[in-house]
């Protein structure tokens, strides 16, 4: 692929469970370097949608290519932070070592982690301010301490796609801006798509918004209104707002 | 035996028990079954109990039994069919486990109670075999050939190198399944592995505890290491010392008043795990309350 081919490319996607559908007719096109904010309801299909970028479900209908290539074939140029880790929490192991994990599919098969991986674990920890909680373990961790922890080790593989499913959920306000700051540094050398229930929280970070609900409702660069909001959650966008 | 066996004190007891070990060569054998059988279980419990598969380890123990009952009936050696009984039972549980997520407690369960129940048909019709049953549900140490001991020490060798060789994949696997999928890690082979050898570890302990005791040997000393150490590499270590002192104990304090040997290291170890439960938890009381008298409110960071 060359510079100008789309990073991410959906067409015509439909995706179901069971009987009913999630995600029907999506189009989406999405060009390096781009921040692009995922929004809608509840259920409406977000998170599906990234985990079939992710290759993590593969759709009914329709086609996605990431770098131009079937999503499955990118995954390790791919960086994910999911909206429910799905570990336990009291598992043994530090936050090193949890950073350490994104470095998996790169070198060699047997043994142990080597010294550059761990060069890079250190580097993906100093750019998320995590350095200092090396050796803590991840049990031990407040809210915005584990997201950053998760950001890193979705970092340390050097990804050439950020992806994150509401990273900023469980944590305060505060702690929240201060991701979104570090994911508009990041994204000044990768592309990020960011899923988010918080419309007006994101619509101060991202480049474009993507409204999501069983299909794509809207995609718009400028800053989102009460019309589109009004077209996407219906009557009852005040309750919607202020659920978090 | 009499109670007054359990009269006599502590110090009684070891110094018999050594005693006899210094001269009875099946008791020499008994203690290094113990020990290597310790290996296992504390390297591959503390697989088990972090990725909470107490339940998948324990049908795969308990389904053994089919593959045991079918060597002894067609006149194979059992525990030659006990290891491809729980090879088997650990691919079919885990493939259960990979695909069939909706139902995986009740298809476990089933082939639990199946894998026993033929295992009992076969042993029922073969003839003299009725008398060693309780011996492989619930073990005996004490009959533990010599030449079984190579066998068990290469079952070791095998579990050590294969943790050794993915001990990144397979902490991977046990953390979170879904980030090693999408790191390229092929995550059903080494689930699938990672079950293999959890079987391994059964076969390697059906003669120290039983197949029906098994569970608590692999499970417990795991669960007590991991009250105190907080890295998978400690807590193999310390569920692997712990396990050869209560397989120890254990053959110890069953000596004397002539008990079996399988169900009192379960209960020590079982009484090990209790004690050790209460006593964690009230470190980490003590702790919080430290916490919250010493620097009051510990500065959080980010």
């Amino acid at each position: 692929m060359t510079a100008a081919d789309p990073v991410i490319e959906l067409r015509d996607v439909g995706f179901s469970y069971g009987a009913a559908p999630v995600l029907e007719e999506v189009d989406l096109t999405v060009e390096a370097g781009e921040f692009l904010g995922i929004v809608g309801p509840n259920a409406g299909g977000k998170s599906t949608l990234l985990k079939l970028v992710l290759g993590l479900l593969e759709p009914q209908r329709g086609d996605i290519r990431v770098l131009g290539r079937p999503p499955r074939d990118a995954s390790r140029h791919l960086g994910y932070v999911a909206q429910y880790p799905g570990f336990a929490r009291d598992f043994p192991i530090t936050v090193e070592q949890t950073v350490l994990m994104g470095r998996l599919g790169s070198g060699g098969w047997l043994g142990r982690y080597g010294r550059a991986d761990r060069a890079a674990a250190w580097q993906a920890m100093v750019e998320v301010e995590a350095e200092d909680l090396a050796q803590r373990q991840i049990g031990s961790l407040s809210g915005g301490q584990l997201q950053r922890t998760l950001l890193a080790r979705a970092l340390v593989g050097a990804p050439r796609v950020l992806i994150l499913d509401e990273p900023t959920a469980n944590i305060d306000q505060r702690v929240e801006s201060d991701i979104f700051d570090l994911l508009g540094r990041l994204n000044e050398r990768m592309t990020i798509l960011v899923v988010s229930h918080d419309i007006a929280f994101i619509s101060a970070y991202v480049g474009r918004v993507a409204c999501i609900n069983r299909t794509l409702v809207c995609h718009k660069t400028e800053a989102v209104e009460g019309e589109i909001i009004q077209e996407l959650y219906g009557d009852h966008v005040r309750m919607v707002q202020h659920q978090h | 035996m009499t109670m007054c066996a359990w009269c006599s004190t502590s110090t009684d007891v070891m110094d018999g028990f050594i005693h006899a070990l210094t001269h009875q060569a099946f008791l020499q054998t008994a203690l290094a079954a113990g020990l290597l059988a310790s290996i296992g279980c504390g390297v591959m419990g503390t697989y088990v109990v972090v990725k909470r598969i107490a339940f998948l380890a324990g049908g795969i123990a308990h389904s053994v039994l089919g593959g045991i009952g079918a060597a002894v009936y067609f006149g194979l050696p059992p525990l030659a069919g006990a290891l491809g009984a729980a090879v088997l039972a650990a691919l079919l549980i885990g493939g259960i486990r990979l695909q069939w997520r909706a139902q995986e407690d009740t298809l476990i369960s089933a082939l639990w109670a199946m894998g026993m129940a033929a295992g009992i048909l076969f042993i029922a019709k073969t003839p003299g075999y009725q008398s060693d049953l309780m011996s492989y549900l619930f073990g005996n140490i004490l009959l533990v050939p010599r030449d079984s001991l190579a066998f068990m020490a290469a079952l070791d060798v095998l579990l050590l190198v294969a943790v050794a060789a993915f001990h990144r994949q397979f902490m991977a696997v046990a953390f979170d399944e879904e980030f090693a999928r999408l790191r390229g890690v092929p995550v059903a082979f080494f689930y699938l592995l990672l079950l293999v050898l959890v079987a391994v570890t059964v076969v390697l302990m059906i003669q120290v505890v039983g197949l029906i005791l098994v569970l608590a040997l692999i499970t417990l000393p795991a669960a007590v290491a991991g009250h105190y150490v907080h890295s998978l590499g400690r807590m193999m270590l310390v569920a692997t010392l712990l396990g050869g002192l209560v397989t120890t104990g254990g053959l110890a304090l069953s000596y004397g008043p002539d008990l079996p040997v399988g169900p009192t290291i379960i209960l020590l170890t079982g009484g090990l795990y209790m004690v050790s439960a209460v006593v964690s938890r009230h470190l980490a009381r003590r702790r919080a309350h430290r916490a919250f008298h010493g620097a009051a409110g510990e500065a959080r960071h980010g």
